[in-house]
């Protein structure tokens, strides 16, 4: 029987955090591809690309994230006899419920951008995607910038769920290191220490744009 | 292999579901009341002007706002029994969510508070209102009335975040689920119901909140 010294467990901790950060930044990258597509198709004048996006983040905002896990890894492996793993199933999982979250972060912004601008670079003659791109969406970049970064802090948390379809990052391990050593109180410390360490600087960074940006608007 | 997806395992258990939504109401709810005591404290700590009151307020919503739900609920859980505080998996799943929700109340609560105009907390007082009158009704109705919106943001988070003390095994929609898939395996079938019923509550919460609003709050729109 191994007996684990306080920096092995702190160790093991850390060696599982690796994996927390893997998947938060897929979940971030992945989410804000496939989110941009989505916003775009949100502010389309097209009512029924429109309504399917509108539908896509209703559902996401609108269910647990825990559910969206079970549903991808039990439930699309049944449905397309697929045999998913843990880590495929989590990206997948977290890269649509981020996708859901910034798609509508980002709606936010650009609706913010005064109609006038839309007006006058239409009456530029620039095309509807020319209008988007070089007038609406740089001024648009500015506003979203400081809850984007505010998200990511619910990304790196929304990854200890991938803990439940047993994917080995940081809850993980220190619910296995917990059973193990039987210093939970200790075990879940640490890791609340850790979370703590990824997250609040995320935290302080939007919090300090958040007010850069509101001198400057 | 071709999978058919039959949905008559959830119509033939919907007294189960049934049930679990009502046990998820109930734990949100409990929560909820605790959790804005919490909130209210938190924001009387935020702008009472007394370093330390304020001090243990930042901390406590820095502390949970930044560690993951499903990490708290294992500290209350697991962790506190090892140093002599056991509770049901009922209880520390209510005090996880209420801890978790008074951190994102008390910065809502603290806006509302500091929204509130200094020149009519004077005018009280010049009209001769006494301190509990203007706390009650210059500061607390209209602050409410202002934050309502994020509050009601928050709750919807609450009844989501709910789905996971399931993991501590308490009983809840999401742990009637697992019941359900454990026995049955046809998983893709109840958690898309499952998934279904959240989106039902989660329109319902939104549909109550804005006959509140135009009952309790509608004031708002002539103070602002």
């Amino acid at each position: 029987m191994q007996e684990f010294t306080l920096s092995q467990i702190i160790i093991n901790l850390l060696i599982a955090t690796k994996w927390t950060i893997a998947l938060s930044a897929i979940a971030f990258v992945g989410g804000g591809i496939v989110g941009f597509i989505v916003m775009v198709m949100r502010i389309s004048p097209n009512p029924i690309i429109k309504s399917i996006s509108l539908i896509y983040i209703e559902f996401f905002e609108a269910t647990p994230l825990l559910m969206q896990l079970f549903l991808v890894f039990f439930g699309l492996s049944i449905l397309l006899g697929l045999n998913l793993s843990a880590w495929v199933a989590a990206a997948i999982a977290l890269t649509t419920y981020s996708s859901a979250f910034l798609a509508d972060i980002w709606r936010g912004s650009v609706e913010a951008v005064p109609s006038g601008q839309w007006d006058a670079s239409r009456a530029l003659g620039l095309s509807y995607f020319k209008q988007l791109q070089k007038v609406v969406l740089p001024q648009a970049v500015r506003m979203s910038i400081p809850p984007t970064v505010g998200f990511a802090v619910q990304v790196v948390k929304g990854t200890s769920l991938a803990s439940v379809i047993g994917f080995i990052e940081l809850t993980r391990a220190a619910s296995s290191i917990s059973n193990v050593t039987f210093q939970p109180f200790l075990v879940y410390s640490l890791a609340a220490l850790i979370y703590f360490c990824l997250c609040f600087p995320l935290s302080l960074w939007s919090k300090r744009l958040e007010k850069q940006f509101s001198y400057a608007g | 292999m071709e999978y058919t997806p039959q949905f008559s395992v959830v119509w033939g258990n919907i007294g189960l579901f049934i049930q679990g939504i009502l046990l998820t109401l109930q734990i949100t709810l409990s929560a909820i009341a605790f959790g804005l005591i919490l909130g209210i404290l938190g924001a009387l700590g935020r702008t009472s002007g007394n370093a330390i009151a304020n001090g243990i307020a930042v901390a406590y919503v820095e502390f949970f706002r930044n560690t993951p739900f499903l990490i708290q609920l294992f500290f209350f859980f697991f962790g506190l029994p090892s140093i002599g505080i056991s509770m049901s998996s009922w209880q520390a799943a209510v005090l996880a969510l209420a801890v978790n929700f008074g951190a994102y109340s008390t910065e809502i609560v603290r806006a509302g508070i500091e929204g509130i105009n200094k020149g009519q907390v004077e005018a009280g007082m010049a009209l001769g209102f006494k301190q509990l009158q203007i706390f009650r009704h210059i500061v607390i109705i209209p602050a409410l009335g202002n934050i309502y919106p994020a509050l009601v943001s928050q709750v919807v988070i609450a009844v989501l975040f709910s789905s996971v003390v399931s993991q501590i095994s308490a009983e809840e929609l999401t742990f009637v689920g697992n019941y359900l898939q454990s026995r049955t395996f046809r998983s893709f079938e109840i958690y898309l119901a499952i998934s279904l019923i959240y989106v039902g509550i989660v329109w319902f919460i939104k549909a109550i909140a804005i006959l509140i609003q135009k009952r309790f709050f509608a004031f708002t729109q002539y103070i602002n």
